[in-house]
């Protein structure tokens, strides 16, 4: 019989009673479990702990305004009348833009490192891109300040107003600061997520899809357009899931360029705020109970976005990878 | 007819395929443009006394960071005393003793805590430690860091354990070891390289964070002596430096950055090539 890992992690020897119990107790074993699983269940307690405060704390904001909260866009501290619609609306539309951009851009180059590069040169890029990703994002933040929003003042802006500039989307003054900045600062952070996670899954579908697609006459890239990219598509929701859970949470490099303004604005142009960043501007100066509390429940809606997302996502690349929905 | 379709077929063909090569190009350029201009920036501004000098009164020029660089050391020190048992435990957990049910549960819940936003994470710790003791501390900072390295640290653990051969805990089995001795002196040793690199990333990782800083180990302009008082941290340090008015604060934030920067690159590296080696690419 060959004994794997897997079947010793359960190995209660032959008979286990109580007195294989006493012996594995007397060798130590019963010890070690139980300090490891006490270990394991701190990790529970911490996450269950991080719910709890977060609702007990925001009791106060949830008590005054209730779910009129969601679509007040006041945001006044002086008066005590606090609503979140300003921050979701920010966080949303930052996010949004930030894929409109990521998605393609990190879709076609996941497509080229899995389908047409060298697998030297694409294991090579692919450990490139991974350094990105561990950028910290006030490093964005300060790169987004001095480049990106001078850039968005002199060149992006003016180029996108003289011609999209009939939308009500690239109206208005443009402060350099605002939504469009911002989704582009958050585009470059969340573009490495896409790449790793759908090269990875670009890399699963079978050899055989994409012989069979260029034996019947399809050019390269009908064949990984039309065929690898659909098997695959799951996963690369997955990945876009991630992406956008992390675009969501994302706060620093927000804060520093999208102009700290509680407006829900049609123009990109605009500056506006996202529930991080009012977090991380106004938490140290809340001094009354209620703006504290206030702030918390944003903490908290904040929270409940990001679990959803990532929860979808990791339902979706887990699908992927099992070949799920595929007759394989 | 068909010749002009087969045409525009394959014109397609060869445009977006070099499309998708100048995506992907363009991503890394990026990293490239990012190194290149904090080098070019920040390596104009640093200098000795970044190093060793304390900030200078707002208004005077010069001064240092030296406060903010043993503040983020302290906090990565907390981080990792807090944060590295309970990570390394609880993936010995998983891989070695974890029934179904139960493992399922940490495993979901370790994945859970692992997307929380880092905001979220500072005011976890803000209401646990800054908010019953009414101030800021490093002691609060470094409990939201040692958060965010707990689920980061169960997967490599974990990961890097499953990795050893069966043959290896057979034959210390085979020997008369009991189980946790097999774990203790011939699992773990074997797989410490591994867990030891995970461990190290899941620090790079959080030494470049600052939302949970913010309002847990605020900020300082002096030195922050003991564990109670707040104290400054490099990235802190970037976003004050970065969002004020002076030009000699800009300076200075680019100098931070370079060395932050640095630091988090060259540890992400030095992991990854020894994880490459042992056949793992994908660990955190």
């Amino acid at each position: 019989m060959s004994t794997t890992s897997t079947t010793l992690e359960h190995a209660a020897p032959p008979g286990a009673g109580p007195r294989a119990f006493v012996q594995r107790l007397r060798q130590g074993d019963e010890v070690a479990h139980v300090i490891t699983l006490v270990f394991a269940a701190v990790i529970l307690l911490i996450t269950s702990l991080l719910v709890y405060e977060l609702w007990l704390q925001s009791h106060l904001s949830r008590a005054k305004f209730g779910w009129a909260f969601f679509w007040t866009s006041t945001w006044d501290p002086i008066s005590d009348d606090f609503g979140a619609l300003p921050f979701i609306y920010g966080t949303l539309v930052t996010s949004i833009v930030s894929l409109a951009i990521a998605v393609p851009l990190g879709l076609a180059a996941a497509v080229f490192l899995a389908e047409l590069a060298p697998r030297k040169l694409s294991d090579g890029v692919a450990f490139l891109i991974d350094l990105l990703a561990a950028v910290p994002s006030v490093i964005y933040g300060l790169l987004g300040i001095f480049i990106v929003v001078p850039l968005m003042r002199t060149v992006i802006g003016p180029a996108l107003k003289s011609v999209l500039g009939v939308l009500p989307t690239f109206q208005g003054p443009n402060y350099g600061v605002g939504f469009l900045t911002a989704g582009i600062v958050l585009a470059i952070m969340v573009v490495p997520f896409i790449i790793s996670v759908s090269r990875e899954v670009l890399l699963t579908v079978p050899r055989d899809q994409r012989e069979a697609a260029l034996a019947l006459g399809a050019t390269r890239w009908e064949a990984t357009w039309q065929v690898v990219v659909p098997w695959a598509r799951t996963g690369i929701m997955g990945s876009i899931f991630l992406a956008l859970a992390r675009a969501l949470g994302e706060t620093m490099a927000v804060t520093m360029v999208i102009g700290n303004n509680p407006k829900v604005s049609a123009s990109l142009f605009a500056p506006g705020y996202t529930i991080a960043a009012v977090i991380a501007n106004e938490f140290t100066e809340a001094t009354g109970d209620l703006y504290l509390s206030a702030l918390i429940e944003l903490g908290l809606v904040l929270f409940l976005m990001t679990f959803i997302l990532n929860g979808l996502a990791r339902l979706l690349i887990v699908a992927t990878e099992r070949g799920g929905g595929h007759p394989a | 007819m068909r010749q002009a379709r087969l045409v525009w077929r394959k014109s397609l063909n060869a445009v977006m395929l070099t499309l998708t090569g100048v995506a992907a190009f363009g991503v890394v350029a990026i990293l490239f443009l990012i190194l290149g201009y904090l080098i070019w920036n920040g390596g104009r501004s640093l200098n000795f006394d970044f190093f060793t000098q304390l900030p200078k009164p707002v208004g005077e020029t010069g001064g240092g960071m030296a406060n903010a660089i043993l503040g983020s050391l302290k906090l990565l020190f907390l981080a990792a005393l807090m944060g590295l048992p309970v990570g390394l435990l609880a993936g010995v957990y998983l891989a070695e003793f974890g029934g179904k049910v139960f493992s399922f549960v940490i495993r979901y819940t370790t994945d859970l805590l692992n997307g929380v936003p880092s905001i979220v994470i500072g005011i976890f710790a803000y209401t646990l430690l800054v908010l019953p003791v009414k101030h800021f501390s490093t002691l609060a900072g470094g409990l939201a860091l040692a958060v965010m390295v707990i689920p980061i640290t169960v997967r490599a653990t974990e990961e890097f354990l499953r990795a050893i051969p069966g043959s290896l805990r057979e034959g210390a089995m085979a020997l008369g070891a009991s189980q946790w001795r097999t774990i203790a002196t011939v699992i773990l040793p074997a797989a410490s390289g591994g867990i030891i690199t995970g461990m190290l990333l899941s620090l790079a990782r959080v030494a470049g964070e600052t939302a949970p800083l913010l309002f847990t180990a605020f900020s300082n302009r002096f030195w922050s002596p003991g564990w109670t008082q707040p104290t400054a941290s490099l990235p802190v340090m970037i976003y004050t430096y970065a969002i004020a008015p002076y030009d000699d604060w800009h300076r200075q934030a680019w100098a931070a950055g370079l060395i932050l920067l640095g630091l988090v690159l060259l540890a992400n590296m030095g992991c990854r090539v020894v994880l490459s080696r042992r056949g793992i690419t994908r660990s955190v």
